[in-house]
């Protein structure tokens, strides 16, 4: 009877499939499982504020009201010069306003979904370069191009770019390119993939030599579907924790360019600008600077936790130590 | 030995020049000349700016510019577009201001990160630990900016001393305390919070590395032995945990000349991070490339001697 019952037990243990198992062990970590569920709440809120702030008139970020200039947070909207048809949303100042008289809520919704962009894009874009470059390392890296192997000629390229200052660099081509949102997303995409090309290369070289890779040749499968159903999958975690802290460090830097000016510029708005743009007036209407402040703070740091969680529940040698 | 010296020396050299190259090219690839920072000008004749052209080489083919470019830069001839000073003692100057900046910073870092990040891999889950992880999370979350402007608030409004600048202006004349300690807070400040990202990582970092030793069976073994706890902490765990952060040193140059854009705009510091900024406003080519070719050396000089000290240190590793 008890026999059976430890059977059961370990039948059991052994049917959780291997993302069941590593949903468990992300699950118990509290931090990782909020910033989960907040980041999801994120998208969602996300999508609802495109559509709102394109679509709705109460939630149009560009309407100006010169005389409801920095109202703070939870003022009732109660002005006779502005039309009523621009009054903000639910008739109140939720967030405050600038000095613009802009709606600050407003604002906010029309910065969600143009920071999270600029975080995703940037970062498919290095995972997108670090992937190709480090598998071609990884995969292909003993092919001799004449004096030099393919591996030694890309991984010379990645310490060629960890010798730049990457900052510095960022703010050198976004500043003599004509500022656009998708040029801020190529540049920080194509100065941040060196660590996932690493990463990959790594990867590559290990599981290359893995036996279920030998019986993949051994069936003459064409080795691009080697690569890409075999070992890209496998070798995809540690991607995948780099790019969530990836994001997070996108939306930084984001916010820090539109503080030395080279940002988004408006009337676009991001959270990086309604930062920037609200220091001047951190004295007389603290909620500009706080508002955008604090945002990208949680918003950050749940990417970080997220990444944190992924981390753990991907690396065994953390979860023996446990 | 000395083969492996004169090889990676050589790859180093060849590596620098092909930076030079990609750094020229990114530079003077993109659009948005030095000519044109000023086009609403009226005094501003199209004479003038092929004048400015022709001085500045900027109509000859990019090789040529690349040429003069490093002809100049190693006769040491190498003059500024804005102000025809020389390039390599303005860098200087900066470099010295940016320096006890670096080093502070460098050194708060460091005292801070390595104890902390110890105590909180040998007290897994305390308070000391859990509180610890989320604070450094949320230091790394923070724009650095936002962080940097609460702090002036708050140091400004509780004690009352200026932090802009290098230190206060009309001070000249006072006593030397004073002005020793005028230079302590201007310095201070800045250098605690451009510290405050790099704690957090780098004690994380430390943390896992710890967590990473204590769990080897040479622990286990010095245990057994009956040593005492510090000995096997600190003798047989740090000096192996401490291995991987030899490899760092070289790329914290690029890390601290990047990172002191921002913070040295911030606190009006003028050293190299301000400088670079001024002379990308300014569309300054020869400062901009000469700012990135001497962080590049720098950091090739700091990886390789990261390099041999880790195969010093590490006696498993044989240079070959």
């Amino acid at each position: 009877m008890e026999i059976a019952e430890q059977n059961g037990e370990i039948l059991t243990e052994l049917q959780i499939s291997p993302f069941q198992e590593k949903w468990n062990i992300f699950r118990k970590n509290r931090g990782a499982l909020i910033s989960l569920w907040f980041l999801i709440f994120l998208f969602v809120f996300s999508i609802a504020a495109k559509l709102l702030t394109l679509y709705s008139q109460p939630f149009d970020p560009a309407t100006v009201r010169l005389s409801e200039k920095f109202l703070p947070p939870m003022s009732p909207f109660k002005s006779e010069l502005v039309q009523p048809e621009d009054a903000p949303p639910f008739g109140i100042y939720l967030l405050g306003t600038d000095e613009l008289g802009r709606d600050v809520f407003s604002r906010m919704l029309e910065g969600t979904p143009v920071s999270l962009t600029i975080g995703f894009v940037a970062v498919g874009i290095s995972v997108f370069v670090g992937i190709l470059l480090g598998g071609l390392a990884g995969f292909y890296g003993r092919i001799s191009l004449g004096l030099i192997t393919v591996d030694t000629l890309i991984m010379r390229f990645v310490d060629i770019m960890l010798c730049f200052p990457t900052f510095f660099l960022i703010l050198t081509v976004v500043a003599l390119l004509p500022p656009s949102i998708y040029n801020i997303m190529i540049v920080i995409g194509l100065t941040s993939w060196m660590g996932t090309a690493r990463l990959v290369r790594a990867e590559f070289l290990s599981l290359r030599e893995q036996d279920y890779v030998m019986a993949a040749r051994s069936q003459a499968i064409p080795e691009m579907r080697i690569i890409f159903q075999h070992i890209v999958p496998n070798a995809i975690a540690p991607v995948l924790v780099s790019a969530t802290i990836g994001v997070a460090a996108a939306i930084l830097t984001e916010s820090a360019l539109s503080f030395l000016g080279f940002g988004v510029q408006p009337p676009d708005a991001t959270w990086g600008n309604i930062l920037s743009d609200g220091k001047g007036y951190i004295f007389d209407a603290p909620w500009l600077t706080f508002t955008p402040g604090f945002t990208i703070l949680f918003v950050v740091l749940a990417f970080n936790l997220c990444g944190e969680g992924l981390r753990e529940a991907y690396n065994p040698k953390l979860r023996q130590q446990r | 030995m000395t083969a492996f010296l004169i090889r990676n020396i050589g790859q180093r050299l060849i590596l620098l020049v092909f930076i030079s190259i990609i750094a020229h090219s990114i530079v003077h690839l993109a659009p948005g000349d030095p000519s044109l920072v000023d086009p609403m000008n009226p005094r501003m004749k199209p004479e003038d700016i092929a004048r400015i052209r022709a001085a500045f080489h900027l109509d000859d083919p990019l090789y040529a510019q690349y040429a003069y470019w490093m002809r100049d830069l190693f006769t040491g001839q190498l003059k500024s577009f804005k102000d025809s000073q020389p390039v390599l003692e303005k860098i200087w100057d900066r470099f010295l201001n940016s320096l006890p900046l670096f080093l502070v910073t460098t050194l708060i870092t460091w005292c801070v990160a390595f104890p902390f990040g110890i105590q909180s891999a040998l007290r897994r889950g305390s308070v000391l630990d859990r509180g610890g992880t989320l604070l450094s999370y949320t230091l790394i979350s923070f724009p650095g900016f936002f962080l940097a402007y609460i702090c002036i608030i708050f140091i400004v409004k509780v004690f009352d001393v200026p932090v802009i600048g290098i230190s206060t202006f009309g001070l000249e004349d006072a006593g030397v305390w004073l002005q020793s300690m005028d230079r302590i807070w201007h310095l201070t400040i800045p250098a605690l919070i451009f510290a405050s990202g790099s704690i957090a990582v780098l004690s994380r970092y430390v943390r896992s590395q710890m967590l990473e030793v204590i769990h080897m069976d040479y622990i286990r073994t010095a245990r057994a032995k009956g040593l005492s706890e510090d000995t096997v902490i600190y003798k047989h765990g740090l000096r192996n945990a401490l291995l991987p952060f030899i490899t760092m040193f070289g790329l914290l140059i690029p890390a601290l000349i990047g990172g002191s854009v921002i913070i040295e705009t911030i606190f009006s510091w003028p050293g190299l991070g301000k400088l670079g900024f001024e002379a990308i406003l300014n569309r300054d080519f020869p400062v901009i490339l000469t700012l990135n070719f001497i962080t590049a050396i720098l950091t090739l000089i700091g990886t390789f001697l990261s390099d041999i000290l880790y195969a010093v240190a590490d006696p498993r590793i044989k240079l070959q």
